[in-house]
């Protein structure tokens, strides 16, 4: 999934200050799973936007929706007669939702009220990790399932690096060493001897360096 | 000019701080008549928009009375209550309405005179702070 943050409440204030009428629309899929930017954060949203605006001696209308996806464009479409209503939309969806909106509704200002930070999980309740880069060459099979790009601080594709202490990153003691991860797997799994393997330099042209990312895929094409 | 009777909205647990209520009123106890009682199954059941209405539509201050630390019986509900007064309170201190108006008690089912004081306690914290700053408005 992906995860997100809510930017602070004095950011998203400041984008959406001038105009008279927001809709404050969630996302029903990751940031809802993440409690970023489901229905109940923007009840939270717009509760507090409604405060710090009525403070500022503004007070707009603060409206609230939430959809099942807002990286999809039949759900998105439901927005149409809501949007057109309003002069701003604030999003609590990813980056990926915040560009749909934008997209489809060419004519309104569609502003951001999360930070999308990664792809990952819920390592425990309240406690959100990235796992996975989204490189486009994943090397998942040679690592025993732990990605050294997205879990080594330093993405060394060899190692451990000399900073591993007690399982934990020189970089935060906090964090788990991804290589001793990738070390325990290896063991548990009886394939030890794979990490004495040289991993030669990755391709990175599958990653950004290439510009936007596409797939066309004429077999499942309507 | 009269004084300035702060509006409360206490969020009750049905187990302890609602039966201390009636305790309360019971042994003849009077509770200032400014603080709403919003009665709730457990304190685990607020949520940081309930907290944030509070404020939304009026009150000056407001907060949650729920059992002591190890005697929910549900277990951990206000363990988790106390954090989400945690965050609602860095809310409402970044919003400007300011946290100090929200606060977490605990108490037992018994403690009638101790529900009667909290209320007046915080009825007192509240005057000191004055309106709320979305009342002045």
């Amino acid at each position: 999934m992906i995860i997100a943050e809510q930017k602070p409440i004095q950011e998203i204030k400041s984008m959406i200050a001038g105009y008279q009428k927001v809709l404050v629309v969630g996302c029903g899929t990751c940031v809802t799973v993440c409690m970023a930017g489901g229905e109940k954060e923007v009840g939270i949203i717009a509760s507090t936007l409604r405060m710090a605006l009525k403070l500022d001696g503004k007070e707009p209308e603060v409206i609230e929706d939430c959809i099942r996806r807002q990286c999809e464009w039949e759900f998105v479409d439901e927005l149409k007669e809501k949007i057109e209503g309003v002069d701003a939309v604030l999003s609590t969806a990813c980056g990926v939702g915040v560009q749909a909106l934008a997209e489809r509704f060419g004519d309104k200002p569609v502003y951001p009220a999360l930070n999308t930070t990664s792809m990952g999980m819920p390592k425990e309740h309240g406690f959100w990790i990235e796992t996975c880069r989204g490189c486009g060459d994943c090397g998942l099979g040679k690592f025993g399932g732990v990605c050294p790009i997205a879990r080594c601080s330093k993405g060394l594709l060899n190692g451990p690096c000399g900073g591993s202490q007690d399982g934990k990153c020189e970089v935060d003691k906090e964090m788990d060493c991804g290589w001793q991860l990738i070390y325990e797997r290896l063991n548990s799994l009886g394939q030890l001897d794979q990490i004495e393997d040289i991993v030669q330099p990755k391709d990175w042209s599958t990653d950004r360096d290439k510009g936007q990312r596409r797939i066309i895929r004429e077999d499942v094409k309507v | 000019m009269a004084e300035f009777e702060p509006k409360l909205i206490a969020f009750c647990c049905s187990n302890c701080a609602t039966s201390a209520a009636n305790v309360c009123e019971a042994i003849g106890l009077s509770t200032p008549g400014n603080v709403d009682v919003v009665r709730i199954p457990c304190t685990g059941r607020v949520d940081i928009l309930h907290l944030l209405k509070a404020f939304e539509i009026g009150a000056d201050g407001a907060y949650v009375a729920g059992c002591s630390d190890g005697n929910c019986q549900f277990r951990d509900g206000n363990i988790k209550a106390k954090r989400r007064v945690a965050r609602a309170k860095k809310l409402l201190d970044e919003v400007g309405v300011g946290g100090d108006r929200l606060e977490m008690y605990n108490m037992s089912a018994s403690m009638g005179p101790e529900f009667a004081k909290m209320a007046r306690k915080m009825t007192e914290r509240i005057r000191e702070l004055g309106p709320s700053p979305l009342r002045k408005k």
